[in-house]
């Protein structure tokens, strides 16, 4: 307005950045050199006492001997790399078959009919079973007690015993995880639905899940960072899996390094994930703030 | 006959009486508008005939045959009947053309190119052809309106029913839905329409009908309503509402 034009009339001389807008701009860069630099000076400055604490410490030079030894490392990374390969096996396996059991059960929670009470007793049951026994106990009761039953045909592979054990676990959580979501889409998205004449399988199949679905992606990735982390817990049925590996090295050699190259192994995964997670919720949140009108 | 028929309605909410036997008649090809306060049952009404909410008592009956009649399918009555929400409720991860031809296509079993070459002769019609393949955040709220109307009437209703269907808009944007509204009425649908639009209300319908408190108070045409109210409490809501009578 100061140079007089009128606001909302377009005049036909090009924008000239003006002498107040270059010193505005100068300064912001300004400031934005001078937080890199405190941020940059505060980091350096925790990581060097964080170093100094561990290193002065008295037991310093045993820990690094037993958990920081490059021989042991070297020596024990191929077997659990390879033991790494049967983790991912696992995870990913197990991630098809939660999310299966997790939708049909979310599902099977939301039928109206009463022809179907019975089910939805059982999914109910279900949850709160299986949200409440600690993952590693529940490897056990599979493990052992599934074959122990001596049921024709029933598994006594301990990876694929494992493997239930999770799909168990996880299902339950996961199921959660996709009711919350349906839950979330706005009672008016059904009402539009079936004003519409769609049943209640088409509301959901057409309307509500495909939205429910996009929310939970980002609480399902989290699932999922967990899940590739307790597939160590197979391990204590048997299979050499990553931290099966680790442990056999240690008891061998007396050092502990080798369930360090594990852990390396297992943030090797996770991270990316993390952070593709973070991007995603980022995203959803981005989409929410732009699309106010929505109902 | 009348098309559609309401006798003696009742609605309760937690122990409140929204709608208190209401009877009301409806014509092929009229249409009907409902005023009132916000509050007097005019949503109410609206989502019992679309059977949204059950009623408590009395009954409604389509073409004449009960359709509050527990054994009547809900589904096949909604397939007769259209409806507009106040806050569009278009669904957002479908575009604009999957939005209308999703009912044709999965409810009445239209081919889908069939659907789609009606889809696109309607919004051809309401000046979207351009908008097919946007989502709905997209669409200022004006479009997005006259999309859910377009949507509701691309399975071809017997009767439409449109909630408030510009409360939610700026005013500048209320004048392209009212237009869509009126064309459907020269092609003799039978509407019914809750609003706070007096001056349309007043233009379009061939009965208004005034709410007050759940009780259908007074009805009329609109130059016996809008000009001459026998009731006072009619009288009241119209000054208010219009600052003047």
């Amino acid at each position: 307005m100061t140079d007089g034009t009128r606001p909302g009339v377009s005049s036909a001389a090009p924008w000239v950045k003006s002498e107040r807008q270059i010193r505005r701009e100068a300064e912001l860069r300004r400031r934005s050199r001078r937080s890199i630099s405190v941020a940059t000076a505060s980091t350096l400055l925790v990581a060097v006492t964080v170093v100094m604490a561990v290193t002065a410490s008295p037991g310093w030079p045993r820990v690094r001997e037993t958990f920081f030894s490059p021989a042991a490392f070297v020596e024990a990374f191929p077997d659990v790399l390879r033991g790494f390969g049967l983790n991912i096996k696992i995870f990913l396996i197990a991630e098809v078959f939660v999310l299966v059991l997790g939708l049909t059960v979310a599902l099977v929670r939301g039928l109206r009919s009463p022809v179907f009470f019975p089910l939805r007793a059982l999914a109910v049951l279900y949850t709160d079973i299986f949200r409440g026994i600690p993952t590693i106990l529940l490897v056990y009761l599979v493990g052992f007690g599934v074959p122990a039953l001596q049921l024709q045909g029933a598994p006594d592979d301990p990876v694929t015993l494992g493997i239930i054990a999770l799909v168990l676990s996880y299902g339950a959580y996961v199921a959660e995880v996709f009711r919350s979501g349906i839950d979330s889409i706005h009672p008016s998205q059904r009402a539009a639905a079936r004003s519409l004449a769609l049943t209640h399988g088409q509301t959901m199949r057409h309307v509500v899940l495909p939205q429910a679905v996009r929310r939970v992606v980002p609480p399902l990735l989290n699932d999922f960072a967990s899940l590739q982390k307790d597939s160590a817990l197979v391990a204590v049925l048997g299979p050499l899996e990553a931290l099966r590996q680790a442990q056999i090295h240690a008891a061998w050699s007396f050092n502990y390094t080798p369930y360090l190259a594990a852990a390396l192994l297992f943030i090797a995964l996770t991270v990316p994930m993390a952070r593709f997670t973070d991007h995603l919720a980022a995203r959803t949140a981005r989409r929410q703030m732009g699309g106010g009108g929505r109902a | 006959m009348s098309l559609l028929r309401i006798e003696g309605v009742w609605k309760h909410y937690h122990g409140q009486s929204v709608l208190r036997g209401i009877d009301l008649d409806v014509a092929p090809h009229e249409v009907v508008c409902l005023i009132g306060a916000s509050g007097s049952g005019k949503s109410t009404l609206l989502r019992c005939v679309n059977l949204l909410e059950t009623v408590d008592d009395g009954a409604i009956h389509l073409d004449g045959r009960e359709i509050t009649d527990p054994r009547v399918d809900p589904d096949e009555v909604r397939k007769r009947i259209g409806m507009v929400f106040q806050s569009y409720n278009l669904f957002p991860h479908m575009t604009v053309l999957d939005n209308i031809t999703l009912a044709p296509r999965k409810v009445h079993g239209t081919a889908p190119a069939e659907a789609e070459e009606r889809a696109r002769q309607l919004l051809e019609r309401f000046g979207l052809a351009d908008r097919a393949g946007e989502y709905p955040d997209r669409l200022s709220g004006g479009q997005q309106q006259r999309v859910a109307i377009i949507r509701a009437i691309a399975t071809r209703p017997r009767l439409l029913l449109l909630d408030e269907v510009t409360s939610a808009l700026d005013p500048a944007l209320v004048t392209e839905v009212l237009g869509i509204i009126r064309e459907l009425k020269e092609t003799g649908m039978t509407m019914i329409l809750a609003t706070h639009e007096m001056a349309f209300a007043r233009d379009i319908a061939d009965t208004v009908c005034f709410l007050d408190g759940g009780v259908l108070l007074e009805r009329g045409s609109p130059e016996q309503i809008f000009t001459a109210p026998e009731q006072p409490r009619t009288r009241d809501f119209l000054q208010q509402v219009l600052g003047r009578l």
